[in-house]
């Protein structure tokens, strides 16, 4: 097994005694705790978009062209972009477009992986071998790369980009879960399962599954962070959203001439992208360091 | 360790023809038609009828795959749409261009990531630990074409202190020009001794090796920690803690060796997955390597270029996990058996 699952041992110092709801939430890597709080404001930010956000037609295709370039101020607080919309209404409108995309990646992804894993890891022998191999291949293409081949032949938009990702992504799921379900395959619970005459189906979705879940859960958070990096490359290299979406890395693409006059039409979308992936990835590593032991 | 080797050797050649397989199948999605893409919009019926006789897309489709496999082999990776040229001297130019950026990004992160973990796992919960995580998440948190945006905007269009773009300064191509051997500008440089090439060849690697350097250096930061806090605390480094030696000294002298073997492994994967990142730097730095090549490809829909990029990283990406895999069996026995 080559999954590139960092293993972590921040965990290992970590006493057991913490087992009350409130003291497991305290005895949490703290740094989870940020991840969640920060990744919740950006989904808070993301639904209450068109409540919140200071000039809401401008996430889609307004125009004003007096307001075009307008340094941050007290009436726009981030700036205007060249055809005058608000830069912070459409950064608010742009976590929409990112957190769609990575929620639908990692589902697609995650449930595809799951379920292939759990049934190679359940039957192993030829099953798995065969199974295994067709990850081989798809893991070969990193993942920006095969997502560059199939956005070219597909026409570029949000869901090519969805797809794009999702078919690289699965891979990874598929070989942790395999792996977590030979070995909980062999536990004594499946056996008296098995032995009680409960279909194979039965055992791989019914007890199998769930209990292989963890590993796989912790792998979703960090990988929620590439995913809203990958699909911002997308788009900034013309292969995902297109006007007038509000997407981070189409903004990026759109006012990447202007960095040097203007800052802010780059700056702001370009830290959205950055804080996302941050607080994914922190969360991530913390639920890893809780987790994993 | 040969029958190891082959069997080995055996699953990398299995996945090299998957990944052939795939390729021919994803070009194949094309919506539009490939003998349009060359002939021209405006041209005839009968010359489109003699591009699709060129191209074979007449054949039935295992055919095509069939001629498609017996030509790569042959070593006819098709013909560029937009460039014209033979698509495998194509990368053999771009690509030496993207081995000098990626290899000196890996450089700085092996440089950079190694003692950053080594002193994030010695100072293990306390501040400089923290903050060594928290940077090398940040690391690879970062979107990389914004960055190289942004080093670009400061340091080389405000501050002036390094060229906007390209991989040397071609004046110099009429003063001293260089001798190619190897396509790699830097080590033709170094060879032929032709120094001003080399400086000013440097001189532009600094911003896009440093931006392509961060998210390797995070990873390879956050893993040397985690191996080495596990091999820490393993029997040998209770041993030797109890032979005296100091808690640096058991990181550094006994514990990292075993603790790098993870590392290695994750330096392959990370190689493929800095060729591909360096696509975007390149797309900013205008850099001459497989990037610019493979934008410029997209853009036309030039769908031979495309799949020749994509082989191409692909077979490297087995290539280096084949690499590592076979150095860890020989450095560690126990690696042989899995």
């Amino acid at each position: 097994m080559t999954a590139p699952v960092v293993p972590d041992a921040a965990g290992a110092a970590t006493p057991a005694l913490r087992r009350t709801p409130l003291r497991w939430l305290v005895g949490v890597d703290r740094l989870a705790v940020a991840g969640a709080a920060l990744l919740a404001l950006i989904v808070l930010a993301a639904l209450l978009a068109p409540w919140i956000a200071p000039h809401p037609e401008d996430g889609g295709s307004a125009t004003h062209p007096l307001e075009a370039l307008l340094p941050p101020s007290a009436e726009h607080w981030f700036g205007t972009d060249q055809v005058g919309r608000d830069v912070l209404s459409r950064v608010l409108y742009g976590a929409r477009t990112s957190l769609l995309i990575a929620v639908a990646v990692l589902a697609i992804s995650g449930g595809v992986g799951v379920v292939l894993g759990v049934v190679a890891g359940y039957a192993g022998g030829w099953v798995r071998d065969v199974i295994m191999r067709v990850t081989d291949v798809f893991l070969a293409f990193p993942a920006l790369l095969l997502s560059l081949a199939l956005a070219v032949v597909l026409q570029p938009s949000v869901t090519t980009v969805i797809v794009a990702i999702a078919v690289t992504w699965w891979p990874w799921y598929a070989r942790l879960t395999a792996s977590v379900a030979a070995s909980v395959a062999t536990r004594a619970f499946v056996d008296s399962a098995r032995c009680l005459g409960v279909p194979a189906p039965l055992i791989v979705f019914r007890h199998v599954l769930p209990n292989s879940l963890t590993p796989v859960l912790v792998q979703l958070s960090l990988d929620g962070g590439g995913v809203i990096l990958t699909a911002a490359a997308l788009s900034y290299l013309g292969l995902g959203a297109h006007e007038p979406t509000s997407e981070w890395g189409l903004m990026v693409q759109q006012g990447q001439s202007l960095f040097t006059t203007n800052w802010w039409v780059v700056t702001f979308p370009g830290l959205a992208i950055l804080i996302t992936a941050f607080a994914f990835n922190v969360l991530g590593e913390g639920l890893r360091a809780r987790l994993t032991r | 360790m040969s029958r190891y080797l082959i069997r080995r050797l055996g699953q990398a050649a299995l996945v090299v023809a998957g990944v052939v397989t795939l390729t021919f199948v994803i070009m194949r999605l094309v919506p539009g038609d490939p003998a349009v893409a060359y002939a021209g919009p405006r041209a005839s019926p009968a010359e489109l009828a003699a591009a699709r006789q060129r191209f074979g897309l007449d054949d039935p489709l295992p055919v095509q795959l069939w001629n498609y496999v017996r030509d790569l082999v042959t070593g006819d990776w098709g013909v560029s749409l937009h460039t014209r040229r033979p698509v495998r001297d194509d990368l053999f130019l771009a690509f030496p261009a993207s081995l000098e950026l990626v290899a000196a990004a890996l450089v700085i992160a092996v440089a950079a990531g190694i003692p950053l973990g080594v002193a994030a796992a010695r100072h293990k919960g306390r501040l400089p630990d923290l903050s060594i995580r928290l940077s090398s998440m940040l690391a690879v948190s970062v979107p990389v074409f914004w960055m190289a945006l942004a080093l670009q905007t400061i340091f080389s269009s405000g501050l002036g202190w390094f060229p906007i773009a390209g991989e040397y300064d071609t004046g110099l191509d009429q003063t001293s020009p260089l001798r190619v051997y190897t396509n790699i500008t830097a080590v033709d440089a170094l060879f032929t001794g032709n120094w001003p090439i080399l400086t000013s060849t440097l001189h532009h690697l600094v911003l896009p090796a440093l931006v392509l350097a961060a998210y390797p250096t995070g990873v390879i930061a956050q893993m040397t920690r985690a191996a080495l806090i596990e091999e820490s605390a393993r029997d040998h480094a209770r041993m030797e803690r109890a032979l005296g030696f100091g808690e640096t000294a058991v990181l550094t002298r006994f514990a990292l060796r075993p603790a790098l073997n993870p590392v290695l492994s994750l330096i392959a994967l990370v190689f493929a997955y800095s060729i591909v990142n360096g696509f975007l730097v390149e797309a900013v730095f205008n850099w001459p390597g497989l990037g610019r090549y493979a934008t410029d490809s997209i853009r036309t829909l030039d769908t031979p270029s495309i799949a020749g990029v994509t082989l191409l990283v692909a077979a490297l990406y087995v290539l280096a996990n084949l690499a590592v895999d076979l150095l860890q069996g020989v450095i560690d026995p126990r690696a042989r058996a899995r």
